[in-house]
Formats: C-alpha cells, structure tokens, sequence
C-alpha cells in the first residue's frame, strides 16, 4: 500500500438507502408477558407464579426477556447463564411445558398473545426461581465415569481412529450436559436413582469409541436396574434435547450392547 | 410420552379385568348356579360398552407392545418410533371400527330389540 492511499480517509458511502426500506429494516417489536415461576426459601417455602410485561424485539430469545426482567424490573430473579450461545448448557429451563435452552429459544417462535410461562427443570431441587441443584445430576454423569481409559503405554502422537470408529459416537460427542433430557424424564421426576439419560449418552460416547478400554466396566454400571433397564422408551429426552442428540437410540445402543455381551 | 401412559393405563385396565375374569370364572368351581347368575348379571348394555372398552384396550395395548418390541430390537426402531405410533393407532382404528359395529349392534339388538 502506498503512502498518497494510506492517508485518503475512507470515502463515505455512494449508495443512498430509499426511505421505505427504513435503513436495513427495522426489526418488529411486540409485548411479552413472561409467567416465571419464583421461589426464594429465605421468604416462602411455597413457590408462586408472577407475570412480568416487557416489549421485546423479534430478534429476541427468552434469556433476552429474562435479562430485561433482571436488570430493569426485579434484580432478585435468578438464573444460570454462562454464554448465552447454546454452548454452556446453563439456561435448561422448562418453556411453555416443554424443556429448552432460553438462549435458543427465539420469543418470535412461541405464542405471544398468551403468557410464556418459564419454569425450573423438574425432577431436581429447586435452589431458588429456575436454579436446580445439579448434583444428583452430575453425581450420575461421574459413575459412568465419563473419560477415556486407555491401558496401553501413551503414544507419542495422536491415538488414531478411522473415520468410521468416529462416526459410530459422533451423535454423543454433542452433549453439553444442559439435564435437559434427563429432567424431562418421567422415570427420572419419580425415581431420583435412575441414571437418566444424560448420563447414558455420556457413558455411549466411550462404550463406543475404539480408543477407549473401559467400555465392558461401563456396561456393567449401566447393567443395573436403575441404569439403562429403568428406561421405558417414551422419547421425551429425544424431544427436549437442545443438541439434537438422538438419546433413545443411544440407550437402545447400550441395552443392545450389554445383551450382545451376555451371549 | 402419551403412547408410554396409554400403554400403562390399558395395562391396568387389562389386569384389572383379568383378575375379575379369574374370580368370575373360578365361581363355577363353587357352583354352576352362581356362575350362571353372574354371567346372567354381566348381559346389560353397560357392560357392553365396558366390553367394547376393554377390547379396544387390549387390541392398543397389543399394538403397541409390537411397536415397542420394535424400538428395542430393530436397529431402526428409534428413528421410526413415531410413525410406527401412527402405524398403531391407524391399525387400532382399523379393527376397532368394524369390531364396534358388530359389537353394539349385538349389545344394543338383544337388549331393546327384545329377542
């Protein structure tokens, strides 16, 4: 770059927008009542609905509502986020009956002429509004012991695997450990010992991966009446997973497996 | 979700009835009269339609067994689980509709028809 181009400022735009297209388009607006479902132990023990009313975009997401709520109107409610990218797996949260990630759930897509109720994940204690204590979940994910366990010397290089190897536990490979699934489970709301999918899919990840060595101990775990027996097929961990993650297949994959292993 | 509670819920109904069936049968063991005039009680259009119920009871619970058999043994099963549920519900339509116009018309026929 010469020394006459580096000093031209840039120019300024040659294309005049016309007035009816409103400069790129303006973004819809519309008014959201947010149903939230509080609960502080400090003052009740009984949880209670409360509605909030904001104007939001049509850009918006839910965890956008819940941010205005928390910075403009009511600073006691509580929340986990961490990205707010659908990455953390954070915000699990029960929208409108059904579990989704409030970061990836767009306002625009739900029903705004009626109250969006937000509600904590079921099946866990509720810590206070839509915070769970995660460690019955976590307690479970930690038995399956969720690492690779390789007994041959460690290689100087990489642990190579075909493309096929990888394929056979990519779909698991995806988990973000949301509980989405697992607090969408009604073996899991009435049997708090049940492993719960997340967990099992966590545990498929390595019973399939050709590096791993540990997979015949794993199957073991899960051979159990509170491991993958306790699953009754209803496909609800399916539906609720933000990831896509085909979960009752996973489970079908690890029953088949520990009955291929007995014969 | 709804196919897993209709599947629990027919359940119930099956052995509820089965242990009713059981008791009412085993009567005859005690004597031919009793039976005879529990049997009798049973030929009213009430339990007919009970009949009708429990029939479509079982023929969904039946169904649906296969489907869930399926979605634990075929490979795909989990992939095609919803439209085996349709598949289900089309086959229960299916025997149900000719089952019920049979059914009731006896039931209805024996009762106000006055044979």
């Amino acid at each position: 770059m010469s020394a006459v181009e580096a000093e031209l400022p840039e120019p300024a735009s040659k294309i005049e927008l016309p007035v009816h297209l409103g400069g790129g388009g303006e973004i819809p607006t519309f008014d959201v009542t947010l149903r939230v479902r509080r609960y502080d132990p400090e003052f009740s023990e009984e949880s209670k609905w409360e509605d909030f009313t904001m104007t939001m975009y049509g850009t918006d997401r839910v965890l956008d509502a819940l941010h205005k709520v928390k910075w403009e109107q009511d600073g006691s409610l509580s929340f986990r986020r961490s990205c707010a990218h659908g990455v953390c797996g954070s915000d699990a949260m029960r929208i409108n009956g059904r579990n989704r990630l409030a970061c990836k759930t767009l306002l625009k897509d739900l029903d705004t002429s009626k109250p969006i109720t937000v509600e904590p994940i079921k099946g866990l204690p509720v810590e206070k509004d839509l915070i769970v204590d995660m460690e019955p979940f976590f307690q479970s994910f930690r038995e399956v012991m969720p690492f690779l366990v390789n007994r041959d010397h460690a290689p100087t290089k990489e642990r190579l695997q075909s493309a096929e190897e990888r394929a056979r536990f990519d779909d698991t490979t995806k988990c973000i450990l949301c509980a989405a699934c697992t607090s969408s489970c009604p073996v899991f709301w009435t049997d708090g010992q049940y492993f719960g999918p997340a967990a099992i899919v966590n545990a498929h990840r390595f019973i399939f991966d050709s590096r791993d060595d540990a997979g015949d101990m794993r199957l073991e775990i899960l051979n159990d009446k509170e491991g993958v027996w306790r699953c009754r097929t209803t496909f609800n961990c399916t539906e609720a997973c933000p990831r896509g993650i085909q979960v009752t297949q996973a489970i079908a994959e690890v029953k088949q497996a520990i009955l291929a292993r007995q014969i | 979700m709804w196919s897993w509670v209709g599947h629990r819920i027919t359940g119930v109904v099956i052995f509820i009835f089965l242990l009713v069936h059981v008791l009412d049968t085993s009567l005859v063991r005690v004597s031919p009269e009793a039976y005879t005039a529990v049997i009798g009680a049973y030929k009213n259009p009430i339990m007919g339609l009970g009949e009708a119920a429990l029939v479509a009871a079982i023929v969904f619970h039946a169904f649906n067994g296969l489907r869930i058999i399926a979605i634990d043994f075929w490979k795909k099963g989990p992939k095609y689980q919803r439209q085996m549920l349709w598949g289900v519900l089309a086959l229960w339509a299916v025997t149900m509709i000719p089952f019920l116009i049979r059914h009731l018309t006896i039931v209805f026929s024996n009762f106000f028809g006055g044979n």
